[in-house]
């Protein structure tokens, strides 16, 4: 089912994953049947508006969904080689923050408010790395002066409060670098934060992943950050990936009217400015109560019958892009499917 | 109406303004002590803020958290008493009107907020959260009538006149966003400060927001304060826009102008560090990252505030304040290196 080369380049593998809530009123089906993959080194881009699944597809592959009311109903994610989903949890936990670590949105949740910084980073060099006392602390100062964190000796001893919001974003990429991931999962690593600071998080992330050679899946809703950061680019709406190519398929040839619709939707600082926004009528549906066909069929300038009556599936636009839309790309490529 | 001698700065060309600042402050006291509370200190939150908007067209407010810019929207509609300087909307002084010249000036000046979920009374169906002001100032003749403007209003916000019964907890973000627009233009104000209206929403959403707000501007002939952090949503939105940092405007002039030709270091790194969404113009673009974070406004950096960012501050930079100067018509910066 990869459509990409062979499978040896590819560290992680995600194939049919669907991720369910189950509640009192319904099944929310939050990620409904995505697939790609992430090859060494990359970064590729989640983008997609709230609700979209995006989250819960990145918190699947950690085994994180709180459950209940979440779980995995079906699908497999691959990484290097181990399936896992059919893993205990056990062995789980030798990889999420090892050798897959994930930062969050937002920082003062993700760190504990009781524990000094010091104390949270050196805890995973020490269940990982198995690394102890004094030599964890070394470690864990040279962590936060190659995050930039100035005075790092003494800003091991305090709390997360007396740090600033991008202090505490510079923080969770230390704990999440700490162990040399080969993958880094960031979740909207940077909207809490004021834009010089998104800058500064940004090429933090940026700089690190190269040197290190960790891939990176960065979920965001900003189109900027994914031109500036992601080599490839999912698409996601309605709890499943619309479209698919490079970033440059997706911005010089976006074949969705969801990718379209998204991309003429906001002000640019790079062209002259328009007259008026054209925007995406109507709003994201019920996740519970899907409509029929395509999910983006009811707020779509194009919609046809067939998208009524049948889910478009992935398809061939080019080499490796693809979107699932029956009109831009259907015709085209249906006679060779 | 009142002689106004010295004229708050106005960038762009000079149309009769609506709404005039000058030299305006807010500086809220640091107390310490739970009886006494001894003043031990200030946060200047807005330290000496002039500009003013012409009837009609939109000032964009720039800057990061902590810059207050919202303390200045708060200190214009009243909803604080500014520690001093000036401000007229049409000719009336609003700092020192008082009671019934007051309330008059409130109905034409409203305020649209950041937050759509904690700024709609959630015991309140939107019908009553649109209809109270309108009854608080008596521009309803009855139940009746009443009805019938808050059914008109919520189809000029794009909303089902079907849903007045309703409660904010039944609308996504967006729909409660529309809601606080039908509530701010329900008075007829003339002035409306919209402060980060659309920042809570996602993309689709917000241009639908943007678009809105730019209707009833033309249908209503409303002026605009309109505050955000988004360069490019100010760019869409504003005639003229002004840049703040630590309670001062560092930069003002009119949009083409401040895009194009940035003055100030602090207007040019923000440009720079707001990614655009074309990854060929990302490849190539050179980026100004700033280094730190913007200061507390208790301890503020002596001479320019924003030296201690600043990639080309001298020595003086750290003495001298610098004045906000008009380099070109309407086009005003406060930065010694210019």
């Amino acid at each position: 089912m990869t459509e990409f080369g062979e499978f040896s380049e590819h560290l992680l593998t995600v194939e049919g994953l669907k991720t369910h809530f189950f509640t009192p009123t319904g099944v929310v089906r939050a990620v409904d049947g995505i697939s790609y993959d992430v090859r060494e080194g990359e970064t590729l881009a989640i983008v997609g508006e709230s609700g979209c699944g995006k989250s819960v597809g990145a918190l699947s592959i950690m085994r994180l969904v709180a459950s209940p009311p979440g779980r995995i109903v079906d699908g497999q994610v691959n990484f290097d080689g181990i399936d896992l989903l059919a893993i205990s949890e056990q062995q789980m936990r030798t990889i999420r923050g090892n050798r897959i670590a994930m930062i969050f949105q937002e920082p003062m949740t993700s760190l504990n408010p009781v524990l000094t910084i010091g104390k949270q980073i050196t805890e995973s060099l020490e269940l990982h790395l198995k690394m102890e006392g004094a030599q964890a602390q070394q470690r864990a100062i040279e962590l936060l002066e190659m995050v930039g964190i100035p005075d790092a000796p003494s800003r091991l001893k305090q709390y997360p409060h007396q740090f600033s919001g991008g202090m505490r974003q510079r923080v969770m990429i230390a704990m999440a670098m700490s162990c040399n991931p080969r993958l880094l999962i960031a979740d909207e690593p940077t909207t809490a934060l004021d834009v010089t600071i998104q800058a500064q998080i940004l090429e933090l992330i940026k700089d690190l992943s190269a040197q290190m050679g960790t891939a990176v899946i960065i979920i965001t809703h900003n189109l900027g950050v994914v031109a500036r950061y992601a080599d490839r680019v999912n698409v996601m709406y309605a709890g499943k990936i619309i479209e698919r190519g490079t970033a440059l398929d997706i911005y010089e040839n976006p074949q969705h009217p969801y990718t379209q619709g998204l991309l003429d939707s906001v002000p640019r600082l790079d062209e002259d400015r328009k007259q008026r926004l054209e925007s995406i009528e109507g709003m994201p549906p019920d996740l519970m109560e899907l409509p029929s066909g395509c999910a983006f069929r009811p707020r779509c300038r194009f919609a046809v019958e067939r998208c009524a009556e049948e889910i478009p599936p992935l398809m061939a636009v080019g080499d490796g892009h693809t979107a699932a839309c029956w009109v831009t790309v259907g015709t085209a490529s249906e006679v060779g499917a | 109406m009142t002689q106004m001698q010295d004229r708050a700065p106005v960038p762009g060309q000079e149309v009769a303004p609506l709404l005039e600042v000058k030299d305006l402050k807010m500086h809220f006291p640091v107390t310490s002590g739970l009886i006494l509370q001894r003043k031990i200190g200030a946060i200047k939150a807005v330290d000496g803020v002039s500009f003013s908007i012409p009837r009609g067209q939109t000032l964009g407010l720039v800057g990061e958290s902590g810059s207050g810019k919202t303390t200045v929207g708060r200190c214009i509609i009243q909803l604080n008493e500014p520690t001093s300087g000036e401000v007229w909307l049409d000719g009336v002084e609003l700092t020192t009107a008082k009671g019934r010249q007051l309330r008059g000036m409130r109905r034409r000046m409203q305020m649209v907020f950041q937050d759509p979920y904690s700024s709609l009374n959630p015991r309140m169906s939107i019908g009553t959260i649109i209809g109270e002001p309108m009854l608080v100032h008596k521009i309803t003749s009855g139940k009746g009538e009443l009805k019938e403007q808050v059914s008109e209003l919520l189809r000029v916000v794009g909303l089902n006149p079907s849903m007045a019964d309703r409660y904010p907890h039944e609308f996504s973000g967006g729909q409660r966003q529309r809601i606080g627009i039908a509530r701010a233009i329900a008075v007829r104000p003339d002035f409306i400060v919209a402060d980060e209206p659309v920042s809570a929403l996602d993309v689709s959403i917000q241009a639908q927001l943007i678009n809105l707000l730019e209707d009833i501007q033309e249908q209503f002939n409303l002026t605009f304060l309109f505050i955000a952090h988004d360069l490019s949503v100010v760019r869409h939105m504003s005639e003229n826009v002004a840049v703040m940092y630590l309670g001062k405007i560092m930069e003002m002039a009119e949009r083409s102008e401040l895009y194009e030709k940035p003055l100030h270091p602090y207007t040019q790194a923000l440009l720079s560090a707001v990614p655009v969404p074309n990854p060929r113009v990302e490849a190539q673009r050179e980026r100004i990252v700033l280094q730190g974070t913007i200061p507390s406004p208790m301890n503020a950096p002596s001479g320019c505030v924003f030296h201690t960012r600043c990639p080309i501050a001298i020595d003086d930079c750290r003495v001298v304040v610098p004045e906000l100067k008009e380099y070109s018509p309407g086009h005003w910066a406060a930065c010694i290196r210019v």
